[in-house]
């Protein structure tokens, strides 16, 4: 399975990443290697397999509808890159 | 060409739970910026969601009520984009297998004429925070209060053919919701809001039309109207020529118009997967036997207790249960004192209502309470006050907080209903105007009015109408 | 003083023969003196460590087994207070406002932390190379690898800089690292452990667990580490046996399996000699062993590789310079923000694994990427239980080779994924596997892994044990680490 750079750059965009265009080369080899790697998965036919999310047969514990949790927010705020007034402040979302 | 409006809605509904979704924070509106976002709301590293039970309760109630099939296993999926009031950058949302599926409810047409909505499905999520787009030096300010907050997103077929039946359709969820008591449906705090797919096709054509989203209307006002907007618009365009591009569009009240967001034309891949820190959601046979047992009366059934236990008209019935806390209040004024059914009825739903409307008002928030009501509608059934007596006292009640007695009797409002004072007043009346006497009996009936007025005047409005009529009649034949 | 195993400082610090102080001031010395040319500690909380030692110094009645103990903590354990990294440059401002579920337990039981231990960025990795703060050195040779990617935990307890340490698991990240160290590691089944506020990596493969010098070690530690957590849907509700007890209980009768799949082709042969040898070993003590079949075990690396990466960038999606962690100079517009925060703080490896992720998931490659990945795991699964209807435990080499050279793999992701074929498998089935060292070939360690059924950690723990009541490998230490 050959990537194109458009894909390359299409999946990187859909990630927030930036890729420079020497990236774009590199990216779209490692990848492509990895996805030619990946493609023994078709060696085996799966047409009849459930898909297996996770490990154990589990279900979903509830949680009683309790407040546990109270304001931190001077704690958690004193590891924020900026903050005003309460609020996290982040730069403009040009539409 | 004739054309027909096709419209679809997806209403977002927060459910009215203590805590959060998947936390333990508490969901209070209008608390300080991000007091409430916990650990989990704010998807610090290392923390891991665990569902609230009540979570579940609620959307599988919401479910019962509208007959739909409901998931003995439904599963959490990640929806992946990146926006700054969404913490982790993916929603955990329900997309494959989502709690509730295929149900229905009813709506009343203009004509009075019933018609059955399909609904799709409703599945869970979690609300993000909000953006405050306040100059902060050109930043924008977030809080991640609302983040985490329970959602259940109920999505309706393409049944909807006129904002009308939008309307009536949001309003029938609104009602549920708030009858089941799964959501408080405050539309101001965007407790309840509602997106609409709305396309347009010439009548008969049986494929849909491209529609555009109109996104997060709060109003059944506006929904209304952006979707009549919205409808007008794609006419205009699709008739000069044009092609409807399929896109979100924004309804902007202040000038009554929608105006396109961002195309939705390179549709954003939002890589939904199974939430590998969640589990399948598998509903136990007793908490659906339980839930099913405890359904609270839905509005429709209450309708029909209301025909058939006050023998109220279906005008009447109707209205008066198309809010639980109107339902609630009718019921409550009958528990405190004895009182003809058709009575109350008439007073919740003309002077009440009325005055909440005037001032903008829920039931709860009401000045004139039950008990208080109660007491003025006794003092019209045991003829103490004349209607039109008990309208000043209303009046006086909801701006004081004197009681209905002290009222009375502070303005002099009690009827006259010593008989015998009441025919010498007629008496004198009718020996003062001998002339109109003579009038009457000569067959002139126009003039009992003005004997009416007399005496009315005379009691200074005390008299009892009927009383007054009665004694009348006897003393001019 | 760090030439006693756990087991034995903790009975010398119950007889009040040594106290928490001496030893952790001891390990303090021997990081501030070795670890320079190691690498294994990112953050040594040095004043921290004497303070809680001398707690659990005046605490000594307390019964906790575990008090006063000194252990290192992989660098993505959240605790409270102290800085927090994941290896990366995202997280090299982040001070984890709580403490994870294992480091509140261990912390309960007295035990002292000495600081946050070096690996690969965001635990991607086989090498522990990909840190923001270097590699880390394997103290056997240190122009070779310790493994990856709980290396500086697997560093620290082989050079004796800690009493043991933590370490998590995707994808054998505790198993590999302490085979080629030369100590023993366990990853307990999936769900035995919390997994709340260790950094995630990928969500349904991620298990924390010890590293030490013993099987016996081990025990002792996820005695503590073990058991529900509220705060973790997936950790399960099951109670926690003794596994101390356990240990010395017979393997007599104990049926072993051998994936024939792992001993066919191209397995070095001086390795599959060691592994002869302790298999002996083995059979000495009564253990029966047996050849097994492990049919699709070859296609582990190929479905992990889908889905480890897939979950992976989802999960890294967070780190966006919004909240917390690194956040660009001067972002233009929230999307400069995103991008360049999380393109200038990323390393390559963890780019590359959010890109095949993002792809795996991406509209029209989902089915054809993560959901056949997801059957394949199922695959993998059903092979393992079919093995456990016949075995108690599936014995193989836990990797290919001894440490590497730095740098030898860095340059061919997919031959750096390789090296976890023996591992791989587990995580996707979710079963507890164990490495234990079995020896030194050219000077450098050799691990045998040892896999049991779900929640069978006792069997896995008491064959290590019995092995090492046999043999010495896992005493030796790293000469210039004496």
């Amino acid at each position: 399975m050959a990537l194109t750079n458009d894909d390359v750059l299409y999946i990187a965009k859909l990630a927030n990443l930036q890729l420079g265009d020497s990236q774009v080369y590199q990216y779209k080899r490692e990848l492509t290697r990895i996805l030619d790697f990946v493609e023994q998965m078709n060696s085996v036919n799966v047409d009849h397999v459930e898909p297996m999310a996770h490990p154990q047969e589990m279900m979903q514990p509830l949680r009683a509808d309790v407040i546990t949790e109270f304001n931190q927010r001077a704690k958690f705020q004193a590891i924020a890159p900026a903050t005003q007034d309460g609020l996290y402040l982040v730069p403009k979302v040009i539409e | 060409m004739q054309w027909e409006t096709v419209i679809g809605l997806e209403i977002h509904c927060q459910l009215n739970t203590q805590t959060k979704i998947f936390s333990g924070a508490a969901t209070a509106y209008g608390a300080e910026p991000n007091t409430q976002a916990c650990e989990v709301s704010l998807a610090l590293p290392g923390v891991l969601p665990v569902l609230n039970k009540e979570v579940v309760r609620k959307a599988v109630m919401f479910g019962l009520a509208i007959h739909a099939d409901i998931a003995e296993h439904s599963v959490f999926e990640r929806k992946n984009y990146f926006y700054p009031d969404l913490p982790k950058a993916y929603q955990i949302s329900q997309l494959e297998k989502p709690i509730v599926e295929h149900g229905q409810l009813d709506i009343m047409l203009d004509d009075g004429t019933p018609k059955t909505i399909g609904i799709t499905r409703a599945h869970l999520e979690e609300d993000a925070g909000k953006s405050l787009h306040d100059d902060f030096d050109g930043m924008t300010g977030i809080d991640l209060n609302r983040a985490g907050t329970p959602l259940i997103e109920i999505v309706s077929e393409p049944d909807l053919r006129s904002a009308r039946e939008a309307v009536a359709y949001m309003r029938k969820i609104h009602a549920i919701v708030q009858y089941l008591d799964i959501s408080d449906g405050n539309m101001q705090e965007g407790s309840f809001r509602c997106d609409a797919n709305v396309s347009v096709r010439p009548k008969g054509e049986t494929k849909l039309g491209t529609r555009t989203e109109l996104k997060n209307i709060n109003s059944f006002r506006f929904v209304e109207r952006a979707i009549n907007y919205e409808v007008e618009r794609q006419i205009e365009v699709l008739e000069s020529g044009g092609r409807v591009v399929q896109e979100t569009r924004l309804y902007d009240a202040d000038d009554d118009s929608t105006r396109s967001m961002r195309s939705k034309e390179e549709a954003n891949d939002y890589r939904y997967f199974p939430d590998p820190d969640l589990l399948p959601v598998v509903l136990d046979a007793s908490l659906l036997a339980e839930l099913q047992a405890n359904m609270p009366e839905l509005p429709e059934q209450k309708q029909q207790r209301f025909l058939e236990v006050y023998g109220l008209s279906v005008d009447d019935a109707q209205q008066l249960t198309a809010t639980r806390a109107m339902a609630e209040f009718f019921e409550q004024v009958l528990a405190q004192q004895s009182l003809p059914a058709k009575l109350v009825a008439n007073w919740v739903l003309g002077e009440f209502s009325a005055a909440l409307n005037q001032n903008a008002i829920e039931v709860a928030d009401s000045p004139v309470n039950a008990e208080r009501l109660a007491t003025l509608l006794l003092r019209i059934s045991d003829n103490t006050l004349s209607s039109k007596s008990a309208k000043q006292v209303f009046q006086a009640l909801w701006n004081g907080t004197q009681s209905v007695d002290q009222i009375i009797a502070e303005q002099g409002l009690e009827q006259m209903s010593d008989t015998g004072e009441l025919e010498t007043i007629i008496q004198q009346v009718v020996a003062a105007n001998p002339q109109q006497v003579a009038q009457y009996r000569a067959g002139k009936d126009k003039v009992f009015g003005f004997f009416v007025g007399q005496v009315m005047k005379a009691t200074k409005g005390k008299a009892n109408p009927q009383q007054v009529n009665q004694i009348l009649k006897q003393k001019l034949s | 003083m760090h030439k006693l195993t756990l087991a034995q400082q903790a009975k010398a610090l119950a007889a009040k023969q040594i106290s928490s102080e001496e030893l952790t001031r001891h390990y303090i010395d021997r990081i501030e003196a070795h670890d320079g040319q190691l690498n294994s500690f990112i953050t040594v909380l040095a004043e921290q460590a004497i303070e809680q030692a001398k707690q659990a110094d005046a605490d000594r009645h307390q019964t906790s087994v575990l008090k006063g103990i000194p252990i290192a903590l992989k660098d993505l354990f959240c605790s409270d207070g102290t800085a927090t990294t994941c290896g990366s440059k995202m997280l090299d401002n982040f001070v984890a406002p709580y403490d994870a579920t294992v480091v509140k337990k261990l912390k309960q039981a007295g035990v002292v932390t000495l600081g946050k231990t070096n690996m690969d960025e965001f635990a991607m990795g086989s090498s522990s190379e990909s840190s923001f703060y270097g590699a880390v050195k394997n103290p056997w040779d240190t122009s070779r690898v310790p493994g990856g990617s709980s290396g500086g935990s697997a560093v620290a307890v082989a050079a004796r800089l800690a009493s043991a340490s933590l370490g998590t698991d995707t994808g054998g990240s505790i198993r590999q690292p302490a085979a080629l160290c030369g100590i023993t590691g366990l990853k307990p089944t999936y769900g035995r452990v919390s997994r709340y506020g260790m950094i995630a990596y990928a969500s349904s493969l991620d298990q924390g667990g010890p590293m030490a010098v013993t099987a016996e070690d081990c025990a002792y530690l996820l005695q503590t580490m073990a058991g529900h957590d509220d705060k973790d849907s997936t950790s399960v509700d099951l109670p926690v046996p003794d596994y101390v007890a356990d240990l010395e209980q017979t393997v007599k009768g104990m049926r072993i399996g051998m994936p024939k799949e792992f001993f066919e082709q191209g397995l070095d042969s001086e390795i599959a000699a060691h592994i002869q040898h302790a298999c002996e070993v083995l059979t000495s003590l009564g253990c029966e062993i047996k050849p097994i079949s492990l049919p699709n075990a070859e296609l582990a690396i190929a479905a992990y590789y889908v889905i480890a990466p897939a979950e992976a960038s989802s999960n890294l999606s967070r780190y966006d310079g919004a909240r917390y962690g690194y956040r660009c100079q001067n972002p233009r517009d929230l999307e400069d923000m995103y991008s360049r925060s999380r393109s200038e703080a990323f390393g390559e490896e963890v780019k590359r694994r959010i890109m095949i992720g993002t792809y795996a998931l991406s509209a029209g490659y989902y089915d054809a990427y993560y959901i056949k990945a997801q059957k394949i795991r199922r695959l993998i699964s059903q092979d393992y239980s079919q093995a456990f209807a016949e075995v108690d435990a599936v014995l193989s080499p836990t990797a290919p080779t001894t440490a590497f050279k730095i740098n030898e793999k860095s340059d061919d992701p997919v031959t750096m994924y390789l090296s976890d074929i023996f591992t791989i498998g587990v995580n996707l089935a979710g079963l507890p596997g164990l490495s234990v060292p079995i020896g030194l070939q050219s000077g450098l360690p050799v691990g045998m892994q040892l896999v049991s059924n779900y929640f069978k950690e006792d069997v896995i723990l008491r064959l290590a044990h019995q092995y090492q009541q046999q043999t010495s490998h896992h005493l030796q230490i790293p000469a210039s680490f004496e």
